[in-house]
């Protein structure tokens, strides 16, 4: 017997807003699987009522109504920023900052380390797709070394810019006791959700400061295919970028 | 159980910046978001030792983009908070204020001006004008109130969180090194006490109840896609900041109606200005006195009707004309000569404005 697709209704996590789906990231985008592992984790926890999310300019942006929580969008990088003003004034609300890669390590890379080095008891999500996307693909931090972006027509030279920066490992290395950093993929989402939810919880138990970067896509802007991109991602990008807990409260903490 | 910072009236004699802090507590802020520059630091130092005793809190953060956007933060939760920079750090603070602008954030920022272009100096100036009232990229949807000395520093800063609560509007106390670090009598009060009622404050997110389940979420954006939405916001934007702006707008005058000259300047230079034209009434000579207080709205009504008919403005002010830019806008169509009287980065004092009055008349 056939089944009647309308009507099945997607898994959806309980916190997300149904009225603005399907959402505004483009075909492929890793923001929804990030989006969706979020989701569960604030679901599993049953912190809606509490949270209060932040988003950066960028893709991020596009979150601005993707939950049915209080949402801010800030300016480019400043979300950490904004994030931490909010958590200062009511440390009772759990408070998230999605931003991306360019966001986080290059515009906005001194609220990310000051925010890291004061513990500051917010939960920060960083979304690593290797490129600026909403500029249209320009190289960003993360860029690996060799790959062509529009700011590196001829691919990333490390000599003229550097290696790619690994914020985790930074991150991890510079926080206080109590902090919480983790890498992710959107290739492997249930342990990203892990990853979201120990998050969450450090903040919850104010332990300290809780970093994830997720792993994720842009077929937009890599100019690839569904297989293309995916290879991409659990090829190049998962050897640059080891995924794993490099922070745990009480624990410390290494890469897979 | 913390008492209220001041019960009642006292007299002190302090520097501007122990003004601002003491002021700031009996507006009852509850937060204040900071970045250290020079001449505003002590304002931060007042507050520290200050807060906890009245259980208020306070964050250094790690540059002024930081303390503006932690500012916004903490006024988005519905608590009273503030940041106070100068010089370098105005500029860094503009992007918040835009934010600020935008999202229409009861934002209050203290600033004590220094010399600029550049790190300049620490010490004073009237150059972070045009800053403070059209910086950003934006149209200046601001309040900007000039203070000309202490007891302005203190009245202003409990205002300043009034006008920004009440009317959601980015609110700026323009003060200089100056009044932040010479010691003046000022006498503190409760606001109460002079019949002030604190606006209440509001909270943008992280209302009681439940997002999606028992009320809405709220979504609080700044980016739009279109021209046509654009034009709108800023429309609404606009449609707002005239309606309340006669209500807000502050000025100061005297010996306006028979007088040839009207002497204008503005903060710590106007009392160079008022005690000129006093010197030159005694003298006999017939000159007026017009200071703006606040700077953004410009009582430009004001002084366009002080203005007419005279044979001159002289515009005063520690600037390249930062001020005379807006008299000039304000006065469109009129033919009273303006005349200057900078000194960017330098005091005026009052006995040189009798001189240069003089060299006018005589």
């Amino acid at each position: 017997m056939a089944v009647e697709l309308t009507n099945v209704a997607p898994a959806m996590p309980a916190c997300w807003r149904k009225e603005t789906k399907t959402h505004k990231f483009c075909p492929g985008c890793g923001h929804g699987i990030v989006l969706k592992a979020l989701g569960e984790a604030i679901d599993e926890l049953g912190i809606q009522d509490r949270v209060i999310f932040t988003v950066d300019i960028g893709c991020c942006l596009l979150a601005i109504d993707f939950f049915n929580v209080d949402t801010v969008q800030t300016h480019h990088g400043r979300t950490n920023a904004v994030c931490t003003g909010i958590k200062r004034a009511t440390p009772d609300k759990i408070c998230i900052a999605y931003m991306g890669d360019g966001g986080g390590y290059a515009i906005g890379s001194q609220h990310l380390v000051n925010a890291a080095a004061r513990n500051e008891k917010i939960t920060s999500i960083l979304v690593n797709n290797t490129n600026y996307g909403m500029t249209g693909g320009q190289m960003a931090p993360t860029t690996l070394p060799g790959q062509k972006t529009e700011t590196s027509p001829y691919g990333r030279s490390v000599e003229q810019q550097g290696e790619p920066t690994h914020g985790p490992e930074m991150i991890a290395a510079m926080a206080g006791e109590g902090a919480y950093v983790a890498r992710g993929t959107v290739a492997k989402p249930k342990v990203l959700k892990k990853y979201f939810k120990k998050a969450l919880q450090a903040q919850m138990d104010g332990s300290g400061f809780a970093f994830v970067e997720a792993l994720s896509t842009c077929p937009t802007n890599w100019a690839t295919n569904a297989k293309k991109t995916w290879a991409f991602l659990e090829g190049p990008m998962a050897e640059e970028y080891p995924t794993g807990e490099f922070k745990v409260p009480g624990e410390g903490g290494k890469a897979e | 159980m913390a008492t209220k910072p001041i019960e009642k009236d006292t007299n002190v004699f302090v520097t501007g910046n122990e003004v601002v802090a003491w002021a700031a507590l009996a507006a009852d802020a509850q937060i204040m978001y900071g970045y250290p520059i020079t001449p505003q630091n002590e304002i931060m130092h007042y507050w520290t030792r200050l807060a906890p005793k009245y259980e208020r809190r306070f964050l250094q953060t790690e540059d002024e983009l930081s303390a503006g956007f932690t500012t916004c933060g903490g006024v988005m939760t519905g608590t009273r908070a503030f940041t106070a920079t100068a010089g370098p750090g105005t500029i860094l603070m503009q992007e918040p204020i835009t934010m600020a602008e935008m999202m229409r954030i009861p934002l209050v920022v203290v600033v004590q001006q220094r010399g600029g272009p550049s790190t300049a100096t620490v010490i004073y100036s009237q150059q972070e004008v045009n800053l403070c009232c059209y910086g950003g990229n934006g149209e200046g949807f601001r309040v900007v109130y000039s203070t000309a000395g202490h007891q302005d520093l203190y009245d202003y800063t409990i205002k300043a969180f009034n006008t920004a609560w009440k009317y959601q509007i980015p609110t700026i106390v323009l003060g200089d090194g100056y009044q932040a670090k010479m010691r003046e009598a000022v006498t503190m009060y409760d606001p109460a006490s002079r019949g002030i009622e604190m606006e209440p404050t509001k909270a943008f997110v992280g209302a009681e109840g439940c997002p999606g389940v028992d009320r809405e979420p709220r979504f609080y954006r700044n980016t739009y896609n279109t021209e046509e939405e654009l034009l709108d916001v800023v429309g609404d934007l606009k449609a707002h900041y005239d309606s309340f702006k006669d209500e807000v707008v502050e000025y100061e005058d005297s010996d306006i109606d028979d007088a040839e000259i009207i002497v204008v300047g503005h903060g710590v230079v106007s009392r160079a200005c008022k005690e000129a034209v006093k010197a030159l009434r005694q003298a006999g000579y017939k000159v007026g006195y017009f200071r703006p207080i606040t700077l953004r709205p410009f009582p430009q009504k004001q002084l366009a009707a002080a203005a007419e008919g005279k044979k001159a403005i002289l515009a005063v002010e520690s600037a390249l004309g930062q001020m005379k830019r807006l008299i000039t806008d304000g006065l469109y169509g009129m033919t009273v000569p303006i005349e200057e009287y900078f000194k960017p980065g330098k005091g005026v004092s009052s006995q040189e404005l009798v001189e240069k009055v003089k060299s006018m008349l005589d």
